[in-house]
C-alpha cells in the first residue's frame, strides 16, 4: 500500500486530471499530490463552451468545475509539461523547472486540430474552440455582429457551433466535406436526420464539399473562403472545427508507446512501453488514453466522451494509490449533444456497424432512439429527445444481445433493419 | 411457493399499518413469481434497481385495464346502442396514466404545456393562505382529524382552482373520486363487481365534466381546463373532447387521492420521530429534504402495475410476454442496495434517490402541486398545533394496497398557538 514519502503527479488539470487526484485521495493516497496544468485557470467543465457559453447564458469564467472532495494538493497552472525521463521519474516542464514522482497520470487530453495553413488560420476572424479563452474569444466576436459565421467541420462541435449561432439569430454556413453532419460517428442515415434539423434551424449546410481556403481583405481579416465547387462563401467569422489532436509530444523519449491518437494503456488503465510492457507508476486517463475495451473485443479505442473522462480518471486514481482493480476498466462509453433544443444521447461505440433500426419514435417528429448492430449483435442506441428509454438498450449491449435488441416496444409495431451508411475511410481508433 | 403468497399478504388489509416487512422478505428475490389467483399469476419487483430499471424499460406497457365492459341494463336501446358506443369511447380515451407512446406522449405535452410556472407559483400562495383557513376553524380545539380536517380538503381545493371546477360540486364527485381511486389497485384487474362500480362512477363523473367543459369552451377562464380546452400547446394537436374528459378525471382523482395520504403520512412520520417534528417547528426551510424522504419512507402510492410487450430478461429471470408486473415503489424505497439505513426517517440522507413519484415518462404531473401543499400543511402543523398526540397507534387504514393511507389521523392537542 501507499508509503507516505512518495509523490504523485498528474499532468493535466482539466476533468480527468481533478477526478483523477480526487480519486488518488479518495483511495488513501496521502503523499503529496501535484496537479500540473498547461492553461492558466482551474480546472473547467467543455461542453458548456460551445453551447451556452456561446449563446451567452453561461459566462466563459463560470464553467470551473467543483470539487468533489477537498483536495490537499500543490497546483502548477499556467506551464505545460515537456518531457517524461522515466527512467529517473521526472517530468520536466516549460519553466525548465523537474518534478519527480512516484505515480503519474497523464491526463494532458487534446487540443484542437488547427486549419492546415498557418497564415490564413492566423488571420483575424477565424477561431477554432476548444479552451475557455477560445470560447470566450469566439463569443465576443458573435456579439459583435458578424456577416455570417462559416463553421467548417461538421462533427459534434460544429453542430453544436452552428446552432447556438442559429439561436443568437446569426446567419451560418456549415461546410462539411462527408456527407451529411455527423456522418463519421452516425452514419449517413441519422445524419441526414441532423442535416434536415439544421435546415430547420436556419443553417445553411454545404456536404459533400471543401473548403480550399480561407480569403481576407488584405488586412488581416478574414472574409471568408473557396469551397472546392469553385464557390465562396463571404463570412466575417470562421470557426474551425476539424476534430481534435491529442497531446501527446512531450511524452518524445519516454520510451512509452505514444502517437497522436493517444498513449497506449493496458486493460488495467497502465501506461504501456513499445514492447507493451506496463509501467505500474504510469497511469493515463481521459481523451488522451488509449486503452483495449473488453466490450469492443478488445480493441484499443481513446474517447473523448465526459463521462469517460470521469470513469476512468477514477479508475486511475485507485490504480495508482494502490487498490487492486476488481476489474478492467470496461464503462460502456456515453455521450452526449444538444444542438437547437434537441438533445442527443448514445451509448456504445457506432463503429463497424453493418445495421440500424430506429427502435422508438420516429425521426420525423424529431424524437426517436436508433440501435446499431453489427454481425447481430446490438453495439450502440442513439437517442434523439428519447432519452429515458436509453439505459434499457444500454444493458442489452452490454449484454451482447441479438440485434434488433428489443421487440414490441411501446410505439413501434415491425423493426426494419436500414444500412447505417458509414462514409468511407473512418479512422478506426477514434470515436467521436 | 407458500399457499398465501407475499404479495397476498400485501393485498391483506391486515398488513395495511406496516407493509414494509413483507416487502423486505419480498426483496429476497428481485423479481418475483406470485401466484393472485389468476393463470398467469403476477410478478413482482422490488428492489431498486429491478424497478429502475422496468420503469426505462420500452417493452413495459401502462396500458394495464381491462377492456371496459358495461353491465348489462336489460334495456335493449342502452344495451345494444348506447353501452357498446361508451365501451369503446372508454377503450380508446383512456387517461394518459393508462396510456403509452405516442399516444401518451401528446396527451402530457398537452397538459404540461397548461402546468405553467406561474399557475403553481400562484397556488404555492394559495396553499398556505387555505391552510391558515383550515386551521382558524379549530383554534380552540382539543382534537383533530388531520385527514378530513385538513389533509382532504386542501388538496381537493387546489386541484378544483387549478383546473377550475366549481368548488361548490366538491360534494358530488368526492364519492365519484373515491371509487375512481381503486382503479390503481390491482383488484380492478380481476373484480368484476369492482369494474362495473368503476364504469357507472365513470359515466356519471364524464357526463359532469363533460358539461363543465362544454361551459369552458363557452366562457373561458384563466383556469387548466379552460386552457386545455382551447389547445394551445405547441406542435400537439388539440385534445378531443373524450380525452378532454378522461384527462381532466385523471387529475381531478390524482389530486384527491395522493396529496392526502402524503400530508397524512407525513404527520404520522413526525409524530412517531418526535424530535423531527420540533426539528421541522424549529426551522420550517427543513421542510422539502423532509417531504423527500417522507415520499421516501412512507410514499402515498406503494405500487403501480405494468404488463409486458415482450419477454424481459431481468435480475436472473425471465418476465414473459403479455403478463401483469407489480412495481413495488415503496419497496425500492426501502432497498440498503440503494439507501443506507433504509428502514431509519432520516431527512438528512444525502442521495435521496426515491421512486415515491414514480419515474421515467409517467413521472407524477403533479409533483409540484404535492410537494408545496405538503409543505403548507406540515409546516403550519409543525408550528400551530400545540403538544400533539396520536390517538390510536396505528391509525385506522383504507382499505387499499397500491394507494394507501390512514382513513383517520385523530390527534388529542392542547389547543393551537399562534
Amino acid at each position: 500500500m501507499t508509503v507516505a514519502q512518495e509523490r504523485a503527479l498528474v499532468i493535466g488539470a482539466s476533468l480527468a486530471g481533478l477526478r483523477g487526484a480526487e480519486s488518488l485521495r479518495r483511495a488513501g493516497f496521502t503523499g503529496p499530490v501535484t496537479i500540473v496544468g498547461a492553461e492558466p485557470h482551474a480546472p473547467y467543465d467543455r461542453p458548456p463552451l460551445s453551447k451556452h457559453v456561446l449563446t451567452g447564458e453561461v459566462p466563459a469564467d463560470a464553467t470551473t468545475l467543483p470539487n468533489l472532495t477537498a483536495l490537499d494538493a500543490d497546483w502548477r497552472l499556467g506551464v505545460a509539461a515537456t518531457t517524461l525521463d522515466r527512467h529517473n521519474r521526472v517530468v520536466g516542464l516549460a519553466t525548465g523547472e523537474a518534478l519527480a514522482y512516484d505515480r503519474l497520470l497523464i491526463a494532458t487530453g487534446t487540443r484542437a486540430r488547427e486549419w492546415p495553413d498557418a497564415a490564413q488560420g492566423r488571420l483575424a476572424g477565424v477561431f477554432t474552440l476548444r479552451n475557455r479563452d477560445d470560447a470566450a474569444a469566439l463569443r465576443r466576436a458573435l456579439t459583435a455582429g458578424p456577416s455570417r459565421v462559416l463553421v467548417v467541420g461538421g462533427g459534434f462541435i460544429g453542430c453544436e457551433v452552428a446552432a447556438s449561432c442559429r439561436a443568437l439569430g446569426l446567419p451560418v454556413t456549415l461546410v462539411e466535406t462527408g456527407p451529411t453532419p455527423l456522418a463519421r460517428v452516425l452514419g449517413q442515415n441519422l445524419g441526414a436526420v441532423v442535416a434536415a434539423m439544421h435546415e430547420g434551424l436556419g443553417v445553411v449546410i454545404r456536404s459533400g464539399t471543401k473548403v480550399e481556403r480561407l480569403e481576407d481583405d488584405g488586412s488581416g481579416h478574414v472574409t471568408g473562403a473557396r469551397l472546392d465547387d469553385g464557390s465562396t462563401v463571404a463570412a466575417s467569422v470562421v470557426v474551425v472545427a476539424l476534430g481534435a489532436v491529442r497531446n501527446t509530444e512531450w511524452l518524445a523519449g519516454s520510451g512509452l508507446s505514444f502517437d497522436t491518437d493517444g498513449v497506449d494503456c493496458d486493460a488495467n488503465g497502465h501506461a504501456v512501453d513499445a514492447d507493451g510492457r506496463p509501467d505500474p507508476r504510469i497511469a493515463a486517463a481521459g481523451d488522451v488514453a488509449r486503452f483495449p475495451h473488453p466490450l469492443y473485443d478488445g480493441r484499443r479505442v481513446a474517447l473523448e466522451h465526459w463521462g469517460h473522462a470521469v470513469a476512468q480518471a477514477e479508475h486511475a486514481g485507485r490504480l495508482l494509490a494502490g487498490t487492486r482493480p476488481g476489474a478492467a476498466y470496461a464503462e460502456l462509453p456515453a455521450f452526449w449533444s444538444s444542438q437547437g433544443g434537441i438533445t442527443i444521447k448514445s451509448v456504445g461505440l457506432t463503429e463497424g456497424a453493418d445495421g440500424l433500426v430506429i427502435a422508438q419514435g420516429d425521426p420525423k417528429q424529431g424524437r426517436f432512439l436508433a440501435v446499431y448492430g453489427r454481425a447481430g449483435r446490438c453495439i450502440a442506441a442513439v437517442s434523439f429527445d428519447c432519452a429515458r428509454w436509453l439505459p434499457a438498450y444500454a444493458e442489452q449491449i452490454r449484454a451482447g444481445s441479438p440485434f434488433p435488441p428489443i421487440r414490441g416496444a411501446t410505439d413501434q409495431g415491425a423493426l426494419t433493419i436500414l444500412s447505417p451508411g458509414f462514409p468511407e475511410q473512418r479512422r478506426p481508433e477514434v470515436s467521436r | 411457493m407458500s399457499d398465501v403468497t407475499l404479495f397476498a399478504q400485501v393485498k391483506d388489509p391486515e398488513n395495511r399499518p406496516n407493509p414494509y416487512p413483507l416487502y423486505a422478505k419480498l426483496r429476497d428475490t428481485p423479481v418475483s413469481h406470485q401466484d393472485d389467483g389468476t393463470q398467469d399469476g403476477i410478478w413482482v419487483a422490488s428492489t431498486h434497481a429491478a424497478i429502475s430499471s422496468l420503469l426505462h424499460d420500452p417493452r413495459i406497457s401502462s396500458e394495464t385495464l381491462p377492456a371496459a365492459d358495461r353491465p348489462r341494463t336489460g334495456n335493449p336501446f342502452i344495451d345494444w346502442v348506447v353501452k357498446p358506443i361508451r365501451d369503446r369511447i372508454t377503450d380508446t380515451h383512456r387517461p394518459f396514466i393508462f396510456r403509452d407512446p405516442p399516444d401518451h406522449d401528446t396527451l402530457r405535452a398537452a397538459v404540461m404545456h397548461e402546468f405553467t410556472r406561474e399557475r403553481v407559483r400562484g397556488l404555492r400562495g394559495r396553499a398556505d393562505t387555505l391552510v391558515e383557513d383550515i386551521l382558524a376553524k379549530h383554534c380552540n380545539a382539543r382534537d383533530i382529524d388531520i385527514v378530513s380536517d385538513l389533509a382532504y380538503p386542501l388538496p381537493v381545493t387546489v386541484i378544483c382552482e387549478l383546473l377550475g371546477v366549481p368548488a361548490d360540486d366538491e360534494p358530488k364527485f368526492h364519492d365519484w373520486a373515491t371509487q375512481l381511486a381503486t382503479a390503481l389497485e390491482p383488484d380492478t384487474l380481476t373484480d368484476d363487481a369492482l369494474r362495473a362500480e368503476n364504469s357507472r362512477t365513470f359515466d356519471a363523473i364524464s357526463d359532469y365534466m363533460s358539461g363543465l367543459i362544454a361551459q369552458k369552451r363557452k366562457a373561458p377562464k384563466d383556469d387548466m381546463l379552460s386552457g386545455l380546452a382551447a389547445g394551445k400547446a405547441p406542435g400537439v394537436p388539440a385534445m378531443g373532447t373524450y380525452d378532454l374528459i378522461a384527462t381532466s378525471i385523471l387529475m381531478l382523482v390524482a389530486g384527491h387521492e395522493t396529496t392526502v395520504n402524503l400530508i397524512t403520512n407525513g404527520m404520522l412520520a413526525l409524530l412517531r420521530n418526535p424530535h423531527e417534528l420540533q426539528r421541522l417547528r424549529d426551522d420550517p426551510a427543513r421542510a422539502p429534504r423532509l417531504i423527500e424522504e417522507l415520499l421516501r419512507y412512507d410514499p402515498p402510492v406503494q405500487f403501480r402495475n405494468r404488463t409486458t410487450l415482450a419477454e424481459i430478461g431481468i435480475a436472473g429471470t425471465t418476465i414473459p410476454k403479455g403478463v401483469s408486473v407489480v412495481l413495488l415503489l415503496a419497496s425500492g424505497n426501502r432497498d440498503p442496495a440503494a439507501f443506507s439505513d433504509p428502514e431509519r426517517f432520516d431527512p438528512d440522507r444525502s442521495d435521496n434517490r426515491h421512486l415515491g413519484f414514480g419515474g421515467s415518462l409517467h413521472y407524477c404531473v403533479g409533483a409540484p402541486l404535492a410537494r408545496f401543499e405538503a409543505e403548507a400543511a406540515l409546516v403550519a402543523l409543525a408550528r400551530r398545533l400545540n403538544n400533539p398526540r396520536l390517538i390510536a397507534d396505528p391509525p385506522p387504514y383504507r382499505p387499499g394496497s397500491a394507494l394507501r393511507g390512514p382513513k383517520h389521523l385523530r390527534l388529542s392537542i392542547d389547543g393551537l398557538t399562534g
